[in-house]
């Protein structure tokens, strides 16, 4: 293999694993707090559908983002008065959030079919594009990826280093331990399921105005199933998230460039790699059985009632 | 006096609709995809919605969308059957086993199965012959490459598809011996990322030529970003790429269901196993792209009025495999039992057929 092909196949990896992080950083927030949202494939149509819908509607890809974000936003808002203010049971909230999104999406994009819009187009980091193959594979990428890289690191800095990232565990851990220190359970758990719900409409918004410019039903293909997933087996950690996603991407991508130079491995076992290669991974990272414990939310599923 | 009588046409009207019950037919539909698609699931709908204008109220029709191939699907066909569903169209080869079975239970229901091999007392078949449309944009895809590499992302290694990369191919080297058509299997029918992302390998590979047999337009669209051509599938993808796209080949299944709804009115319904194609207007191919030369035009369109009269059939010898023998001689073809069991590429396919 040259060297233009490997970057060729890593410049399409960051694409690929754009939207399973968007969306796996969300839901690890979330999780954090103790709040499991099973809804984010629902949540992903929505956002993408409202952003495809703005985009032709409005002619601003920018308007378009942010109203997929807010689309992502009131989802999370409806998934948290029904299970944080009404205490309802966390997974079936999710599943129902997921089917009423899909559902929803369809319904409001059905004239939208067919519509063609020029989508994100890649833009170059000056002086950062022109390093020699680092440049091509993540600075001549769209505005969205680079968002990505941002909202990776604030989310590695909330829990490194920050206050609120405390209280968030705090909440996510105990929830009536840190009632008693003074914590509003219900607040923390309001915006981090609101996070999620910004981080999931912006993943659909990636999806049908940067990555697949287009509406289709059910466009996500199950995304944010894959994106759950990888919460779990990167064990709450935003870096190994960055990195199941990405080799969940390198997977993906090599499952079809192996074909194009006559690898003879039947493509529905390719097919599999990019599973098997996540699992395999993340799951010898986090081998160490007790650390892995200790980093899963103690109360993560668990409804909170203030005691009265 | 005038409520009266307004009564009075009212009774009459429902004496009517009762004494005429039997012109009136219940037709359900059971779709594997969203409507939405813009592919395989939207063709059919459009021919439901077809039915539903040219027959009027001589005809109720519901359909059931996004049903997986399986358990599901048995439960989903049989719903419809109890509901009082006269004819029932299920839409998709996996729906093969759940629909006979239903139809075993329901023997005055009639069920119409797509792209199936097996019928039974109340279950027809029907299919379309697209490998016929596939050949013609075959022709043009030969003609406007310049690379002579040509790109086709496909699902799954199964006979319906690999007759469609056959006759492309067929047609493609028809024109242009010197193309190969490069192969990239997604596995999958609907994800428009990984669309994209195989439409992308391809054009690493530099083809510059694309067409697919996956259910989205993303492949078009790819190509339209990347300044080269392509060729649809299932339905007219012309909005997704007004310059890469040159043609699409194109399910009607509208003949189809208006003649066997007529059938059911009529009570004259009987079990077929039909395979229809350019002659009767199920397969075509959408409007050819301006960017195509006049006198390339004129021959695909000649040619597909020779398919249409029959003077000329796609897999019509010699062909020759990929190792170069020769399969069919000169002045055989291939019979249709053949093609329902593709299992080989012809000469031409760049890259080995994987095992199913």
């Amino acid at each position: 293999m040259d060297i233009d092909l490997i970057t060729n196949i890593l410049y399409a990896t960051v694409r690929t694993g754009t939207p399973l992080i968007l969306v796996a950083l969300g839901e690890m927030v979330c999780e954090k707090s103790g709040v499991l949202n099973l809804g984010q494939e629902g949540m992903l149509l929505m956002g993408a559908v409202v952003g495809f819908m703005a985009a032709v509607t409005t002619g601003s890809l920018f308007v378009a983002v942010l109203l997929a974000i807010v689309a992502g936003i009131l989802m999370s808002l409806l998934f948290g008065f029904l299970s944080i203010t009404l205490v309802s049971n966390q997974v079936a909230t999710g599943l129902a959030l997921t089917i009423f999104g899909a559902g929803l999406s369809a319904f409001l994009g059905s004239s939208y079919v067919g519509v063609g819009i020029t989508g994100i187009e890649p833009m170059s980091i000056p002086f950062l594009s022109e390093i020699p193959i680092i440049g091509k594979i993540f600075f001549q990428q769209d505005p969205l990826v680079y968002l990505s890289f941002i909202l990776f690191g604030v989310v590695f800095w909330i829990f490194k280093s920050s206050r609120i990232g405390l209280q968030i565990r705090a909440v996510g851990e105990n929830p009536e331990a840190a009632n008693a220190m003074g914590i509003n359970v219900h607040k923390v758990r309001y915006m981090a399921v609101i996070f999620g719900g910004a981080m999931t409409g912006l993943a659909g918004g990636y999806l049908s105005l940067a990555y697949t410019p287009l509406w289709a039903e059910g466009m996500s293909a199950g995304r944010g199933w894959i994106a759950l997933a990888l919460v779990v087996f990167a064990s709450w950690k935003a870096e190994r998230i960055m990195l199941g996603a990405y080799l969940f991407g390198a997977a993906s991508i090599m499952h079809l460039v192996m074909q194009g130079l006559g690898f003879e491995v039947a493509p529905n076992l390719l097919a599999m790699l990019p599973y098997v290669a996540t699992i395999a991974v993340l799951v010898l990272l986090s081998s160490n059985h007790m650390k892995t414990k200790l980093s899963a939310p103690m109360s993560l599923g668990t409804p909170y009632r203030p005691q009265v | 006096m005038k409520s009266l009588k307004t009564l009075v046409t009212a009774l009459t009207l429902s004496a009517t609709v009762m004494a005429q019950a039997a012109d009136n037919v219940k037709v359900g539909f059971v779709y594997v995809g969203p409507t939405g698609d813009a592919g395989w699931t939207y063709s059919h709908d459009e021919a439901r919605k077809y039915v539903v204008d040219q027959l009027g109220d001589k005809v109720e029709t519901s359909y059931v969308e996004s049903v997986a191939e399986g358990a599901d699907a048995e439960r989903v066909i049989r719903n419809l059957a109890a509901k009082g569903h006269d004819l029932i169209f299920t839409t998709s080869f996996g729906y093969m086993n759940p629909t006979l079975k239903v139809a075993k239970r329901f023997p005055n229901v009639k069920f119409e199965h797509a792209t199936g091999y097996k019928q039974s007392k109340n279950v027809g078949t029907y299919m379309a012959r697209a490998y016929q449309a596939r050949y013609l944009t075959g022709l043009v895809a030969g003609k406007m490459t310049k690379s002579n590499v040509i790109g086709y992302v496909a699902s799954f290694p199964i006979p319906e598809v690999i007759r469609g990369i056959n006759a492309f191919t067929k047609g493609v080297r028809e024109v242009n011996p010197d193309a190969t058509v490069k192969v990239v299997w997604v596995s999958t029918w609907y994800d428009p990322a990984k669309e994209r992302e195989a439409a992308e390998t391809l054009i690493l590979q530099k083809a510059d030529v694309l067409t697919q047999h996956t259910d989205s337009a993303a492949v078009i669209q790819t190509a339209e970003a990347k300044g080269i051509y392509a060729i649809g599938y299932h339905s007219d993808m012309s909005a997704y790429g007004s310059t890469a796209h040159l043609t699409s080949a194109v399910h009607d299944w509208r003949p189809i269901y208006l003649a066997k709804t007529k059938a059911v009115l009529n009570d004259t319904w009987t079990k077929e196993d039909i395979w229809y194609g350019i002659k009767e207007g199920v397969t075509d191919i959408a409007p050819l792209n301006d960017a195509i030369p006049a006198d390339v035009k004129a021959m695909v369109l000649a040619k597909k009025a020779a398919l249409k009269a029959g003077t000329i059939r796609v897999f019509d010898g010699p062909i020759k495999d990929q190792s170069g023998v020769e399969k069919v001689a000169k002045g055989a073809s291939l019979s249709d039992g053949d093609l329902k069991g593709f299992g080989w590429y012809v000469e031409g396919v760049d890259g080995k057929l994987p095992k199913s």
